[in-house]
């Protein structure tokens, strides 16, 4: 059936069509977020019942205030630690990566062959976390937000540098024999040349990353240990002991933290897409 | 897109910047900007990870660790719970990314179409994406409760009685397998999505003169345009769906009994339990299975994509 | 072996009451020197249980009270295994808290106290700790922790309104217990005869782990053989019995329907509202219970997990936790943290949880008695505390010897998926790794 909108470009529109899409997308993917707001703006006996029921009262300031009030604003702690953890990984592995894959798409060597295994082993293999503990504490990051973001950027490079290496492909190499002929060295060119014309694919790792920086949840838990360093992940696990017959709460909190993914999904939306068709896919 | 890409596409190797430098062997891709990165990746995860190898063969307690040799080994294949979790993993692994192959390319072949409330419908569908597996697992664990959840609630109005979905020993794996289709299939959809609306516009045309009909067109056309999105939505998701932990960790925490234990949920089990030696072996059948899964595939599917 | 507070419970109490002066004194004492100085701050790492937190808060509060001089922060972990690791983490790279609660038994010393814990034997409160509590924080001939909190019971929680409405006994072998249930379940209304909440796998166990006082009854020496690798769940008939039990339940359709995805929220709430009869589990809960539902204080009775002989019946009992300093604290942060640890193993130590909450059980500190209004769970524990061979131990805290996935077993045989024998027998592999990991003689 689509498929006929798509080759055809036949006039008009499917209606019929749409308007099954749209009821099963309704139901599939906005009911649970329904669900998680009518919740969390319940009071604690209705919320119990875990039922689509419309709110008896409405309690979003209350349930709000509650639970960045629980543990001493913790909440409120780990959004800024979460927000510092993010920022400063996301833009080192921008960095970093972007580096790393421009010469690994340029410069061919020898050594390439061993570099892209290296690069895949990162995407591959699953990271061992006491050694790596055991690591930071020789080098004094252990249990420090440097220590971690290190992390987070070690652990998050191999993805990246794939997507840039790729999309360096599509930059013509004219521009640097341009640019060296101008006389840039290898700095200038990369920095004033190269790093500009990534800019869709840097968009496409900033959300991807950040994201996942945003909702990591294991290796805050290992190498930030402590409540005065919590991330917003950790909050939810925390509660969910601590408000194991507060469902209201809980989802509050699901709701919370699920606002930061959601600005930046709607800033970043066809952005996300353009990357992709330009970077990733077509290489 | 990380692997197709890989493809290799040997251009010159003396590149003309090269000899445009003259004299001197000069080349303006400094070896030097790999160097924050190679640093900080040996530091925190080579040298682990080695370490992790060794770790593999001793009985290590944290505080001191004993040689054993490949006991650890042994006793993790004797481990019932394995041979579950083996099964399981890749059971699981092969149905999520099954069916974001076949699901994506739905949805993208739907949200390519003129069709109402397009952009809304693309951002419905990729938005539980962005949403963490903590937050989500916890939602569908009450939205799946089999008395009082919403979604036997609603199966039970159309007179269906729905199954315990994460309690029932039989549903559990497929139940975490729905969720995390229900969370990755806009990853998948978008990747197709970025394939479908490079496919040159004027093939379409072509097809459409021809007197292909759209069934045709899609077979002939898209199909095998996509092919380089198809290859990037079967390795992630086999990736991800291999190593995959968080959502089942949040969800039955592989229960329940060991029926929806998968090989990183044993290694996390045997990592609480203290067992951290045959924890970490467990890490290293992981990455072997990975490795030998996922390597040979992505090798075949880039050299069937030559060949076409 | 056996547990019995009763041989010296009338001692305690005549001494105490009488020296109730002379035990604070006593861990007073080491707070007038030294002290007056500048203000330390200590940092306690507790688990992050309501109930847990509740009680360090109040524990510092009137701490700091008595010692202007020192503060303790909290810091808070997850608790359960997750919780495990990290304290084990910490502990091993040298970054533990000055403070920190944890397991006492076969998880206390899988910390490897020696290496990482500071003893607190030349402490002057350390003749007031009781005796079965002191094993349990003992590592070589060195002590190294003062309790948390009081003793929990494992055993059955029943609604007492049902009984009455049944007119049924309290039952003293397991014959009876399923005799009642049948009758509950006849009676019909809903009422579940047995309530499991395998949505939080760790109340599988009781059944088997509560059922240990029959065990060691009906084979004393199990517990020696257990750690010795001589007996073994599926071999020992008495030993088996947990996990049939188990099994028998699920077989004869006394659970609730939810039993599955049920937690314990979920389980407390049936039986206060008598939705549910018998609920096996640690009386540890029984202070959530009554938070939520505060008619649960008098509707809710405790017995303890039936066996074969009537005359043997009694009760398994848990040991508190522990609170510990480990090596790392040094200086002043050590003196302040001793001085904490004297003060929570002192009767005001007790005065000061037993405001923060309902008491899980007797207090495992000289001196210390709960108070009146206790509810009449934990009331109806005390005669068997106070009978001769009324009570014992629970096998995790006479052996080192424990499995991490007994929980994981329990709910399969719970649920039909296994049978009892072969659990045992799954579990009897599952404890070898432990064994061995202990580097344990004969393993």
């Amino acid at each position: 059936m689509s498929t006929a909108e798509l080759v055809n470009h036949k006039p008009g529109r499917n209606y019929l069509l749409s308007a099954i899409a749209i009821v099963s997308s309704v139901v599939v993917f906005v009911i649970p977020f329904v669900f998680i707001v009518l919740t969390a703006v319940k009071d604690r006996q209705q919320s119990a019942d875990l039922d689509f029921a419309w709110p008896h009262q409405f309690r979003i300031v209350q349930n709000f205030v509650e639970v960045l009030e629980a543990r001493d604003y913790m909440l409120v702690i780990a959004f800024i630690n979460s927000t510092i953890l993010t920022v400063a990984s996301v833009t080192g592995m921008v960095v970093l990566a972007a580096m790393a894959g421009f010469v690994l798409q340029r410069r061919k060597s020898r050594w390439n062959p061993f570099i892209n295994f290296l690069v895949l082993s990162g995407l591959i293999i699953p990271p061992a976390v006491v050694p790596t503990i055991w690591v930071l504490q020789q080098l004094g990051l252990f249990r420090t937000m440097p220590g971690l973001i290190l992390i987070e950027i070690a652990f998050g490079l191999s993805f990246c540098i794939l997507l840039f290496r790729a999309f360096v492909a599509t930059i013509p190499r004219e521009l640097d024999e341009a640019a060296i002929i101008d006389g840039a060295g290898p700095l200038r060119l990369f920095f004033r040349v190269i790093f500009p014309l990534l800019r869709s694919v840097i968009i496409t790792v900033v959300v991807v990353q950040s994201v996942n920086v945003f909702n990591d949840f294991v290796n805050p838990l290992y190498f930030l240990p402590g409540d005065q360093n919590a991330t917003v992940q950790l909050t939810l696990y925390n509660f969910q002991s601590q408000f194991s017959t507060q469902y209201n709460l809980l989802f509050m909190n699901i709701l919370l933290i699920t606002i930061p993914p959601l600005i930046m999904f709607l800033f970043f939306n066809r952005r996300i897409v353009a990357g992709m068709t330009s970077g990733a896919i077509k290489g | 897109m990380t692997i197709t890409s890989a493809r290799p596409k040997s251009r010159t190797d003396s590149t003309p910047a090269a000899q445009a430098a003259g004299k001197r062997f000069y080349t303006p891709y400094s070896f030097w900007f790999y160097l924050p990165t190679a640093l900080l990746y040996s530091v925190l995860f080579l040298i682990p990870t080695f370490a992790s190898f060794y770790y593999s063969l001793t009985r290590w307690t944290l505080f001191d660790s004993t040689f054993i040799g490949l006991d650890n080994f042994v006793m993790f294949f004797q481990e019932p719970a394995l041979v579950k979790g083996f099964t399981n993993t890749l059971v699981f692994a092969v149905v999520t990314s099954g069916s974001k192959v076949v699901l994506g390319l739905l949805l993208a072949v739907l949200l390519t179409s003129r069709i109402i409330g397009r952009g809304y419908l693309r951002s419905v569908v990729f938005f539980p994406v962005l949403v963490s597996s903590i937050g989500v697992g916890l939602t569908f664990q009450v939205l799946m409760n089999p008395e009082r959840g919403l979604i036997n609630g609603a199966l039970g109005v159309i007179g269906i009685d729905g199954p315990g979905w994460l309690t029932d020993p039989s549903w559990a794996l497929m139940s975490i397998a729905l969720i995390d289709v229900w969370k990755g299939v806009g990853l998948a959809t978008l990747i197709y999505i970025a394939g479908i609306v490079s496919i040159p516009r004027e093939y379409m045309e072509a097809a459409r003169v021809d007197g292909a009909g759209s069934w045709e067109s899609f077979r002939r056309i898209v199909l095998p345009l996509c092919k380089p999105a198809t290859v990037t939505v079967i390795i992630l998701s086999l990736i991800g769906g291999l190593r995959s932990f968080e959502l089942i960790w949040a969800t039955t925490r592989g229960g329940p009994g060991f029926t929806s234990d998968v090989i990183a949920s044993v290694i996390y089990k045997q990592y609480q339990a203290g067992f951290y030696g045959l924890s970490t072996a467990g890490n290293v059948i992981l990455f072997l299975v990975v490795t030998a899964i996922v390597l040979p595939l992505n090798w075949f599917l880039n050299r069937r994509e030559v060949d076409l | 072996m056996t547990f019995r507070p009763g041989t010296r419970g009338p001692a305690v109490l005549a001494v105490c009451s009488l020296a109730l002066t002379a035990c604070s004194a006593g861990s007073l004492g080491s707070s007038d020197d030294s002290g007056g100085g500048g203000s330390i701050e200590i940092t306690y790492l507790i688990g992050n249980q309501e109930q847990d937190l509740k009680e360090a808060q109040q524990l510092s509060k009137d701490f700091t009270a008595k010692n202007p001089g020192i503060t303790i922060n909290l810091e808070t972990r997850p608790s359960g295994s997750e919780g495990d690791n990290i304290v084990k983490t910490r502990l091993s790279t040298g970054d533990m808290t000055d403070v920190f609660a944890y397991n006492t038994g076969s998880l206390f010393q899988a910390i490897a106290p020696d290496k990482n814990l500071t003893s607190i034997n030349d402490e002057p409160y350390i003749g007031d700790l009781d005796e079965n509590f002191r094993k349990t924080v003992t590592s070589g001939d060195k002590v190294y922790g003062v309790p948390s909190g009081g003793f929990m019971g494992g055993a059955v929680l029943y609604s007492i309104p049902v009984y009455t409405k049944l007119g049924l006994q309290v039952p003293k072998t397991w014959a009876e217990f399923i005799a009642n249930n049948a009758k509950i379940k006849a009676a019909g209304g809903g009422v579940a005869p047995v309530i499991q909440t395998y949505g939080e796998t760790w109340t599988s166990q009781l059944f088997v782990l509560g059922d240990f006082h029959n065990v060691a009854a009906a084979e004393p020496d199990f517990a020696d053989k257990y750690t010795k690798n001589q007996a073994k769940y599926a071999s020992s008939p008495a030993a088996l019995k947990g996990f049939e039990h188990t099994q028998q339940v699920h077989d004869l359709g006394y659970q609730n329907k939810d039993f599955a995805s049920a937690k314990l929220p979920d389980g407390l709430k049936m039986l206060a509202t008598g939705k549910g009869a018998h609920y096996p589990i640690l009386s540890g809960v029984v202070n959530d219970m009554i938070a939520t539902n505060p008619n649960a204080a008098k509707d809710v009775g405790l017995f303890a997990l039936p066996g074969d002989d009537a005359t043997k019946n009694g009760l398994t009992v848990w040991t508190p936790g522990g609170i510990y300093i480990p090596n790392t604290t040094t200086g002043d942060k050590l003196e302040a943290a001793k001085k904490f640890l004297g003060f929570v193993a002192s009767p005001d130590g007790c005065k000061s949880l037993a405001s923060a909450g309902v008491p899980t059980g007797p207090y495992a500190v000289k001196g210390c008695e709960l108070p009146a209004d206790v509810p009449q769970a934990i009331k109806d524990m005390q005669p068997y505390l106070d009978k001769e061979g009324g009570s014992s131990l629970a096998l995790e805290f006479l052996s080192p010897v424990k499995g991490p996935s007994l929980e994981q077993i329990t709910v399969e045989v719970g649920s039909g998926i296994r049978k009892a024998k072969d659990g045992a027998a799954r579990y009897d592999e599952d404890v070898k790794k432990q064994a061995q990991q202990l580097g344990l003689a004969g393993w």
